[in-house]
């Protein structure tokens, strides 16, 4: 276990380093590059330009540039807002809790709803259930999260006016039911994507088990099938999930930004499209390089969990 | 013998195995038996021939204000057959205009994303080593950026136009492909065909257009399909946060950019344009998914 801990940790110390250059490299290789926000206003001369350049550091080469940002990024200073020059990292960890609390939520009930419609259809293959839930599945995973967002709130605040159609919680009411009541909408939202995702590998993985040798054995062993399903296949089709679950978190984050904004949920997602309307090129990067860590650090985990759970990975 | 034969007779056979040769194509018949894709690939094409040929022919441009018959619902008038927006410009000219562009920036963006997908995992399983490594890890580097994230950072420093979306969609989805190319060319390399064009002397570049690529093909255009739901789905999301394809030049997207507005007053705004958007990506997913079950046989029922 130890050798497959440090090889997977070297991994993602390396992937971090391939990450971290490609984002140093889209803020300095996009037309303009960090300049580009003073430059924009054309009041300022070259001579301004090449000042304000030469006091920022840019007039050194790029691998110099590079090395000095990664070290001041590894020491948690990632730079500050144009807007109110608080500390980037600061700003983000501000808003993480309301992101985490959307993307936390949805996640229980994709697993959960998703768990279920897998693991149905893959006992009734080819039934009405399983082909409703596969063309469901492939829809769901087609239709816009934002409009699929506007036809919920059209519907269930709107029309119907039972649930909230944005916010986090109404002002002055800081009780948690209400907190609850406003969750409900996006939640479901978010989570419609990575329910059909969630439903279709669980159906698969199911698959694959059911063929397996020691289900016929336990079979054959006369062991009751309710038994069989929950205590045998269930249990092991569920394990590659663990993967599926951190290779959802790039798809879950792009979702929370789009729910976020229709949502006016004042997560980061919210945050990062307000700092691109504010050319907060700061905070704009800061929330891209914590995006592809967050996303590095999930498939990390998801794997070393898988090992953990599963003893027959850690030999491969 | 053969000269005596009656030529009816003997033609009779083939005449009537005739219809049936139409489907002697394995793959063909699959995918005909997946009714699915079949309705994806019919929605599709009828989309696209609407899109093209049908906006001159429709009372309205999808420019044309007017704004006495504004906020008019779908059915409201018989002149606005899906009703008009808070311009009054007919909706259903501008959810065909909108389509030419939504449906060109999928097409383009996918066979950009094709081009650098293939020769990226062509390169990197052919070659390996170093040079293979070093892609990939790059690969892996650039799918831990949520598309949505790495979309809109980008965007925000480009100019947005129609030609500039299209390329900035190509170069955040050709990933996936490079990955499938990848592990196909590192599978077939080890087979006898490809030493036997070695031994006849082939070059790289030919073993690899020549020989490799054919062979893995079928991925290839799966993941090709799915590449243009992508787009199209990409291309919706960053123009209805605005930093996509810029009005007036319609777009699926962008319809739906200020319809939250009058979400109360003209939810047609809203559910129309998505409805496209909707229906123009599971079509493009269903055809994908029935292109693996008719080329990949194996795959079947997954």
């Amino acid at each position: 276990m130890s050798t497959y801990l440090l090889r997977r940790l070297f991994q993602a110390l390396v992937l971090l380093l391939i990450v971290s250059a490609v984002g140093f490299s889209i803020l300095h290789l996009a037309p303009g590059g960090p300049l580009s926000q003073f430059a924009a206003g054309g009041e300022m001369t070259q001579a301004d330009l090449d000042r304000i350049a030469r006091d920022m550091g840019l007039d050194r080469p790029l691998p110099v540039q590079y090395a000095e940002w990664l070290w001041h990024m590894a020491q948690g200073d990632w730079g500050r807002s144009y807007r109110d020059q608080q500390p980037v990292l600061h700003i983000i960890v501000a808003h993480l809790g309301a992101t985490l609390e959307l993307m936390l939520t949805s996640t229980l009930i994709a697993m959960a709803l998703g768990s279920w419609i897998g693991i149905l259809g893959a006992m009734r293959r080819y039934s009405l259930f399983d082909s409703l839930a596969t063309i469901g599945a492939m829809i769901a995973v087609s239709i816009p999260t934002f409009w699929f967002g506007l036809v919920v709130i059209w519907l269930f605040s709107v029309t119907l006016g039972w649930l909230p159609a944005g916010n986090r919680y109404t002002v002055g009411d800081g009780s948690w039911l209400n907190q609850l009541h406003h969750l409900i909408a996006p939640s479901m939202v978010l989570a419609l994507v990575s329910t059909a995702v969630w439903s279709r590998y669980m159906r698969s993985s199911m698959l694959d088990v059911i063929n397996q040798d020691y289900i016929r054995t336990a079979r054959s062993k006369g062991i009751p099938e309710r038994r069989i399903l929950f205590r045998h296949t269930v249990r092991n089709a569920l394990l590659p999930m663990i993967t599926i679950a951190g290779l959802q978190l790039p798809t879950l984050l792009s979702g929370a930004l789009v729910t976020e904004t229709i949502f006016t949920w004042p997560g980061m997602g919210r945050l990062f499209l307000d700092s691109i309307n504010y050319r907060d090129y700061p905070v704009v990067m800061g929330i891209l390089m914590f995006t592809a860590v967050l996303v590095l650090l999930g498939s990390l985990v998801a794997d070393l969990l898988y090992g953990l759970a599963d003893p027959r990975i850690r030999l491969a | 013998m053969i000269p005596a034969q009656n030529p009816a007779a003997a033609a009779a056979p083939v005449l009537r195995a005739a219809p049936r040769r139409r489907l002697r194509n394995p793959a063909l018949r699959r995918f005909c038996r997946h009714r699915l894709a079949v309705f994806g690939a019919c929605a599709v094409t009828l989309l696209t021939l609407l899109c093209i040929a049908a906006p001159p022919l429709l009372p309205y441009s999808d420019t044309f204000i007017d704004i006495r018959a504004r906020f008019t619902p779908p059915g409201g008038s018989s002149a606005h057959l899906l009703g008009t927006d808070q311009l009054g410009r007919d909706m259903l000219s501008r959810l065909l205009m909108a389509g030419r562009i939504s449906l060109a920036v999928g097409f383009s963006a996918m066979l950009i994303s094709m081009v650098i997908g293939v020769c990226v995992g062509l390169v990197a399983g052919y070659y390996r080593g170093v040079l293979g490594t070093v892609l990939m890890r790059f690969v892996d580097a650039m799918l831990c950026f949520p598309s949505i994230f790495l979309l809109l950072a980008v965007s925000a420093f480009i100019e947005p136009s129609v030609s500039s979306i299209i390329l900035l969609i190509a170069c955040t989805s050709w990933m996936e492909v490079a990955r499938i190319v990848e592990g196909q060319i590192r599978a077939l390399r080890e087979r006898d065909f490809t030493l036997a064009a070695h031994a006849i002397g082939a070059g790289d570049a030919r073993i690899m257009f020549r020989e490799l690529l054919p062979n893995a093909v079928a991925p290839i255009v799966v993941a090709a399909t799915l590449n243009v739901a992508h787009a199209i789905l990409a291309e919706s999301y960053i123009s209805f946060l605005g930093y996509g394809i810029q009005p007036p030049t319609p777009s699926w997207g962008n319809m739906l950019d200020n319809a939250q507005t009058y979400l109360e007053s003209a939810p047609w705004l809203a559910i129309l344009p998505g409805a496209m958007i909707a229906l123009a990506v599971t079509s493009f997913n269903f055809i994908g998914d029935g292109l693996r079950d008719a080329l990949d046989p194996r795959m079947e029922g997954r």
